[in-house]
């Protein structure tokens, strides 16, 4: 066995040799541009890359004609909302996703939020302006427009219905499992919702949404679902028939495939349109402008191919490896909780807090196995993550949790590894936890005047 | 991110690690910091009558910074007079341990946590005064 040991593979995976093999030619012969009409260097890298499509689609059930190559699946997740809600923008402008989402799916969102918001606040600096007989700045809107009753203001009102910048979005909260509540999401879609944007599995907690039934309310309401399938693909069924997804972001190095490459699976039957994000040489059908990244996106069609065929084996085997690290941890240590649906769940994922032990001190006494840590310490923005927040986990807990990615190339002596190290390195912090020390005192924490800082 | 020799020392080998008895007088006990926060730091501060600091122990829920400076605030303290270990500034902990800004957090909180030992321990003795 050789360390460092990686179980992290939800943030991303090795290179399958077989895919890297597939790609070889590619770097280095076969350099052609794809969009070479006129030559062999061309036509090869075409030639490729219409294989490669045909692969990513059947993953996913699709026509190949569906699949618009992309740079990954932040790019794919922003094409699908910015260009839905650009293209629809005669329909409706509502969106409505999950607090659990991908900050790509979230932060698109926000920034559509915050376009609309800056078109109003314009708006009412000129209506503003109007009323008050004089220029007016967008600091005194707060005080002016409650002074004009903005509210009621049958001219700013029209003004406002008329707004053709960003979207308005609904964040619904997930259940305590992570699992959308279909009833909310029922009650969210309005005559004026374009979209819906739910994810397959969560790339915290694993849990996997149910994308069939979330399709049919979509599909019976007249709005379009988009799915972030990202961390569910090769790991649990999907198909675009089943699930009436209209739009599905894919990225090859959650499979095994190289970084930089993804997929935005547009529906063609009935027609799903978009704007594109980027503009250029009208590549990929004018959805998404660019030179293709031949070698890549050949890697990316070998990673699906490789994701169909092993996927029910491959889900087997971690499934039984999840099964063992927990089971295992549970013998050494008590007082841990799994985060997440248990039933509704990727088969690699495994997310475990730690009562009383600080999320980064734990990453630092494992410094041979890679995984990744809800805690705030490993986080830009010093709050624990939000994932956990939405499904109701205390934030002590959020600090405390571990999650662990298992892979295609995990093996039962690494499993067996991280738990001794494991178990040993939370003993040893526990040990040096006051606060493990007053619960097992009977102390109950939550009686406590905590001085937050 | 990467942690300096010394907060990997202090983490690895953490000094002073452990309880006093807190009904003894002579004990102060700092608590600070909140779970919900992801750092609680408990320092306790055995003090002569005399006002000498002779011995510390520390528990800490947190990172492995917040758990360097405490170990770092134990030796620091002990033979100090309870005057000299309340002069220790957060600012001292942080270029010992070479903190990063993001962990400028973990030294206020050893600062405190020396503080409300000491704040602690003077509530006990006048209360044992009276
Ligand atoms: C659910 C989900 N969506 C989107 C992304 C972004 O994908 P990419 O790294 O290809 O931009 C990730 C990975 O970080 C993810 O886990």
């Amino acid at each position: 066995m050789k360390l460092p040991i990686y179980m992290d593979n939800h943030a991303t995976t090795p290179l399958d040799p077989r895919v890297l093999d597939a790609m070889m030619p590619y770097l280095k012969e076969d350099f052609g541009n794809a969009a070479s009409r006129n030559h062999v260097f061309g036509w090869k890298a075409e030639a490729a890359v219409e294989a490669a499509r045909k692969q990513v689609a059947l993953l996913i059930g699709a026509d190949p004609k569906e699949i618009v190559f992309t740079s990954g699946a932040t790019e794919s997740d922003n094409l699908a909302i910015k260009g839905v809600i650009d293209f629809y923008r005669g329909k409706g402008d509502h969106i409505v996703t999950l607090k659990t989402e991908h900050k790509a799916v979230l932060d698109s969102c926000k920034r559509l939020e915050r376009a609309r918001q800056e078109r109003i606040d314009e708006l009412k600096v000129l209506r503003l302006g109007e009323l008050a007989g004089r220029d007016v700045t967008v600091e005194e809107i707060p005080t002016l427009e409650i002074k004009h009753d903005l509210e009621n203001d049958a001219q700013f009102q029209r003004w406002v219905s008329k707004v053709q910048a960003g979207a308005r979005v609904t964040y619904l909260d997930v259940k305590k499992d992570g699992m959308v509540d279909l009833e909310q999401l029922k009650a969210a879609i309005t005559d004026k919702t374009v979209l819906v944007s739910i994810m397959l599995a969560n790339n915290e907690i694993g849990t996997v949404q149910p994308v069939n039934e979330i399709g049919a309310i979509c599909r019976e309401r007249g709005v379009l679902f988009h799915c972030d399938a990202v961390q569910g693909l090769g790991k649990v069924p999907f198909d675009v028939t089943a699930s009436k997804a209209d739009l599905v972001s894919i990225t090859a190095h959650k499979m095994y495939g190289p970084k930089g490459v993804g997929a935005l699976y547009v529906r063609r039957k009935p027609r799903v349109r978009i704007a594109p994000i980027i503009d250029g040489g009208g590549h990929e059908r004018g959805m998404r402008s660019g030179t293709l990244n031949v070698a890549s996106i050949v890697g990316f069609g070998k990673a699906a191919e490789l994701a169909r065929a092993e996927m029910p084996e491959e889900a087997r085997k971690l499934e039984k490896l999840r099964g063992r690290l927990l089971d295992g941890l549970k013998k050494k240590l008590d007082m841990l909780v799994v985060n997440g649906s248990w039933e509704h769940r990727l088969p690699g994922n495994l997310n475990v807090s730690f009562a009383y032990v600080e999320g980064e001190a734990l990453m630092m006494a494992i410094k041979d196995v890679a995984v990744s840590s809800g805690s705030a310490c490993t986080s830009a923005s010093l709050e624990p993550s939000y994932v956990l927040r939405a499904c109701g986990v205390d934030e002590d807990m959020a600090h405390s949790s571990i999650r662990f990615g298992l892979g295609r190339f995990n093996t039962e002596e690494e499993v067996d590894y991280v738990i001794d190290l494991m178990a040993r390195s939370v003993s040893r912090l526990r040990d040096m936890s006051p606060l493990y020390e007053m619960a097992k005192e009977g102390i109950d924490l939550k009686s406590i005047a905590w001085t937050a800082h | 991110m990467a942690y300096s020799d010394k907060v990997i020392e202090h983490y690895e080998n953490p000094k002073n690690v452990g309880t006093l008895d807190k009904e003894d007088p002579n004990v102060g006990t700092g608590l600070v910091g909140a779970p919900a926060c992801g750092d609680v730091m408990r320092l306790q501060l055995k003090i002569s009558d005399e006002g000498v600091i002779q011995d510390a122990k520390f528990k800490t829920f947190g990172c492995g910074s917040a758990i360097a400076s405490s170990s770092l605030v134990t030796e620091w303290v002990k033979g100090k007079t309870v005057d000299e270990a309340a002069t220790i500034t957060n600012k001292e902990i942080a270029k010992e341990l070479s903190l990063p800004p993001v962990k400028i957090h973990c030294s206020v909180l050893a600062e405190d946590a020396i503080k409300a030992a000491i704040e602690d321990f003077k509530k006990k003795k006048a209360a044992r005064g009276k």
